[in-house]
């Protein structure tokens, strides 16, 4: 393991990565106060916040498909690209409460209770709380094997996500194809992964 | 004291229409390539529309306009692409003149009929009415058109006639979401009213809005407006209208019918399987921080003219 080689330039880019990670929320955010967002930017800002929490959930299942089949490292930088995932769905449900439903809990709680579509995103977002509760470096310790059990969960939030994500129009449209179809080959993976000859790892 | 006049152009400075014209292919081209890259909006070039005359309606929505801009940019037509965004942008190669549409079916006088001879035989008027999309968004549109029933008086419907059929262009060339490999639904888009609905005078086909011709965006050159019912019953850029016996098909009833049914009157009591239809959000009312929710109203608020055509229907099986 290469855990003395962190150094400055590591934390550099670790800190870099949710700086730039954010940026898409605090730019749609700017683009939304200042009606850069079109005729509905209450919708275009949630759904941009609910795509960038799919996409960090894409790139953090990617992570071991690239070291194993590419040869690229990017382990250290997971737990960030996971806890961007987490915010973006915070903050995309967060959007949904207030500045689309306007805290009418009268709606809202039976929407998440009846709907399938939205108690799928809902369950997702609660899939991905108690992985980011855990994600510091004590709970890595104190779980031992259990952590890496409890962070299995994470293909299901994905898969609820994809689905969630599918139901969310009236037709499937490019973007939409792309992003579950990444998914859908990541989880693949997993799959397949066990049958498999023989694993590189760096 | 002489005022300043700048020198007159000199002829070969100006751009021979041809090439001007190509400009418009340009622009196409930039924006497709701007989408494609992710780049946001980027809007090519629409067609010109052209001035209206038209006659003072009675019926008008009293409440803020939805702006131009909005009602212009913010799109429902799969034909141009999915995203609301696309209409406006990927529609400047529709050709939406000259146009016919072909009336036939169970009428003593089946017909072809052009446009633009309509707009000038018949009186068009300013319609306001409110918009309400089964997406739980709404608009206030100011449109300039003429009821259904004119129109389908010169074809003078027979008795058998109980439903009417409409049908949009098939236009590949000129319409991107009708090529290509994502395609949303079969084409051509269809739907259909019964014939009392029809023959409502709130009914109209429209031909224009706030004053001037429909933007290709809008459904140039004709569509429908039916203002008690969800706005895909909207059919735009019509090339058929078919009066039969028997209820004819609807696109998205086709596509997905436990949510879209033929009738889609908007009723806030009966929900969409995956969102409430009780509030909505209007267009442009409220910006980014109001929540801008208001409470949907029963037949969009049209009830007192319409609820009368549904008298004994169970409206939460004819959804």
């Amino acid at each position: 393991m290469a855990g003395r080689s962190f150094g400055i330039a590591d934390s550099l880019i670790g800190w870099g990565i949710y700086v730039v990670g954010l940026l898409p929320a605090a730019i749609y955010f700017w683009l939304g106060a200042t009606g850069g967002l079109g005729a509905d930017p209450v919708r275009e800002f949630e759904q941009t916040l609910g795509l960038w929490a799919l996409r960090f959930l894409i790139l953090t299942l990617a992570v071991t498909p690239l070291r194993e089949l590419a040869g690229v490292n990017l382990l250290r930088y997971r737990r960030a690209l996971g806890l961007l995932a987490f915010w973006y769905a915070v903050m995309h449900f967060t959007v949904y409460l207030t500045l689309d439903r306007g805290l009418l809990w009268g709606t809202i709680l039976p929407d998440i209770a009846k709907r399938p579509f939205i108690t799928l995103g809902f369950s997702a977002l609660v899939l991905l709380v108690p992985l980011a509760l855990t994600s510091n470096r004590l709970s890595i310790r104190r779980l031992g094997r259990n952590w890496r059990r409890l962070h299995r969960l994470i293909y299901v939030a994905a898969a609820l996500a994809a689905v969630h994500y599918l139901m969310a129009t009236k037709v499937v449209d490019p973007t939409q194809a792309a992003h579950v179809g990444l998914i859908v080959l990541l989880l693949a993976y997993r799959l397949v992964r066990p049958l498999m000859p023989r694993r590189r790892t760096v | 004291m002489p005022a300043y006049r700048p020198p007159p152009i000199a002829a070969s400075e100006i751009t021979p229409r041809a090439v001007y014209l190509r400009r418009r292919e340009f622009m196409g081209l930039m924006a497709g390539a701007g989408a494609a890259l992710g780049l946001g909006p980027a809007h090519a070039e629409a067609p010109a529309t052209v001035p209206l005359k038209t006659v003072p309606s009675a019926y008008k929505v009293d409440e803020p306009l939805t702006s131009r801009d909005d009602v212009t940019t913010y799109n429902n037509f799969y034909e141009f692409g999915s995203g609301k965004a696309d209409p406006s942008r990927n529609s400047g190669d529709f050709k939406p003149r000259p146009w016919t549409i072909t009336v036939d079916g169970l009428v003593g006088k089946p017909q072809t009929l052009d446009v633009d001879k309509l707009i000038a035989e018949i009186p068009v008027e300013e319609r306001v009415y409110r918009m309400r999309c089964v997406e739980a968004w709404s608009m206030v549109i100011p449109w300039d058109g003429f009821p259904l029933k004119a129109l389908l008086d010169k074809v003078e419907p027979l008795g058998s006639a109980k439903y009417v059929a409409f049908e949009t262009v098939v236009r590949p060339d000129e319409m991107p979401g009708q090529s290509g490999l994502f395609q949303p639904m079969p084409w051509p888009y269809v739907e259909g009213l019964r014939l009392d609905e029809a023959m409502h005078p709130l009914t109209i086909l429209a031909v224009g809005l706030y004053g001037e011709t429909l933007p290709n965006q809008n459904g140039a050159p004709i569509r429908l407006v039916v203002p008690w019912k969800y706005g895909f019953k909207g059919i735009k850029s019509i090339v058929r209208i078919s009066l039969v016996e028997a209820q004819p098909p609807n696109s998205w009833n086709l596509l997905q019918g436990s949510e879209y049914g033929f009738y889609a009157n908007v009723n806030p009591e009966v929900d969409h399987p995956r969102w409430s239809q009780a509030t909505e959000r209007r267009i442009g009312e409220s910006g980014f921080f109001g929540s801008g929710r208001r409470p949907t109203l029963m037949f969009n608020g049209y009830a007192e003219e319409v609820a009368s055509l549904y008298a004994g229907m169970d409206l939460g099986a004819n959804y």
